[in-house]
């Protein structure tokens, strides 16, 4: 009886040992599973479908449509704009990424005022015309890779500006960007932590917001993200558009050039 | 008010695969806004799909499903061309409705 139950105790023993690799392989492909079948359903279509309208709408004071907003690639072009972003733009003087530039469309071509739709906070009023436009815009650069200029002298600026930003560490619990995202294979309970210093990882990172979160409903655009990264780092809310947000995404976006294509606007937790 | 449906329709030739993104808020009557005040419900409660003209799905929807919710189903028949119809109406009465050439 008792070598039996010995033997008992050293076969569920070794059964256990030899399950526990094969069990963390079978809930990385359930995860895996569980995003694919979300991604099947993905919600951020019925934004891309408004924002495609929102674009070719004649709105604001001035009565007019989106379609002369030159986001880099020439008055009206959208397809390729999304990954080329942010960039330097003449007319302004300054690197704008893609919300920040739609702000300077809206003021110019539909008299849209663009501080106070930088005062609006997300999901409300024009914000919710932003959140449709940008789901639009990036999904016609799907499949594409991020591609920033950097000839520019304010481009590199705000490249180095960006990165030192994301070293920044800071505020009440000694934080940065770097914190959680300067490593590889790290994660917060369940959710994998891309390693934005490096290239196929902040094209993953980068490259998949906008997003539809699917614990809120909203779909988030990347100011949005940035914001809520300034906030888990219990640093003060940034600006909407403000320069340090358009360097952050400098920073990630020129470090995910040419690596991963984009899969904007994905689908989140 | 509500936003145009996202209907994909695809088929085999012996079934046919229908695939539907709605755009609804589908509120459960259970959250409470920032004052605590409750959210009242307000959620799909019948769902119907046809294929020219015919019922192929009858759904009755609660609170329990999620926002913006998807819904995919197949059923037997179906040639391209055919036109596949899908309607909504929620608790307050709020209807949609959509149609998508099968492809």
């Amino acid at each position: 009886m008792k070598t039996n139950s010995t033997y008992a105790a050293c076969v569920v023993a070794s059964a256990f040992m030899f399950a526990t690799p094969v069990l963390a392989d079978a809930t990385a492909e359930g995860i895996a599973k569980y995003r694919e079948a979300l991604a099947e359903g993905n919600p951020a279509e019925l934004w891309e479908m408004r924002g495609e309208e929102l674009w070719k709408e004649a709105r604001g004071p001035k009565k007019a449509t989106l379609e002369k907003c030159d986001l880099g690639q020439g008055p009206g072009v959208v397809k390729g704009a999304f990954v080329t972003l942010p960039r330097h733009f003449a007319d302004t003087g300054r690197v704008q990424d893609l919300e920040s530039r739609l702000l300077t469309c809206m003021e110019t071509l539909q008299g849209i005022p663009a501080d106070e739709v930088a005062k609006t906070p997300f999901g409300k009023g024009e914000q919710k015309n932003i959140e449709a436009l940008v789901a639009w815009i990036s999904a016609e650069s799907r499949g594409m890779k991020f591609n920033l200029p950097m000839a520019h002298p304010e481009e590199k600026r705000m490249y180095e500006i960006g990165k030192r930003a994301f070293n920044y560490r800071g505020g009440t619990h000694d934080f940065g960007c770097v914190t959680c995202h300067g490593e590889d294979g790290k994660r917060i309970r369940l959710q994998d932590l891309p390693n934005l210093t490096k290239g196929p990882d902040a094209a993953r990172g980068f490259g998949s917001w906008p997003a539809y979160r699917v614990s809120s409903g909203e779909l988030w655009s990347m100011q949005r993200r940035l914001n809520d990264c300034f906030r888990q780092q219990r640093f003060p809310y940034p600006l909407y558009g403000s320069d340090v947000t358009i360097a952050l995404s400098s920073y990630l976006g020129v470090t995910a050039n040419g690596t991963v294509e984009s899969i904007a606007p994905a689908i989140k937790r | 008010m509500a936003g145009p449906m996202r209907i994909r329709a695809a088929s085999n030739g012996t079934e046919t695969e229908v695939k539907i993104l709605m755009s609804h808020d589908m509120e459960t009557g259970q959250r409470k806004d920032a004052s605590g005040a409750l959210v009242p419900a307000h959620h799909i409660t019948e769902l119907t799909a046809t294929h020219n003209g015919r019922v192929v799905l009858a759904a009755q929807f609660g609170p329990a499903v999620s926002k913006n919710p998807y819904l995919q189903f197949k059923f037997a028949g179906g040639a391209k061309g055919d036109k596949v119809n899908v309607s909504w109406v929620d608790n307050k009465g709020d209807k949609r409705t959509d149609e998508v050439v099968v492809a």
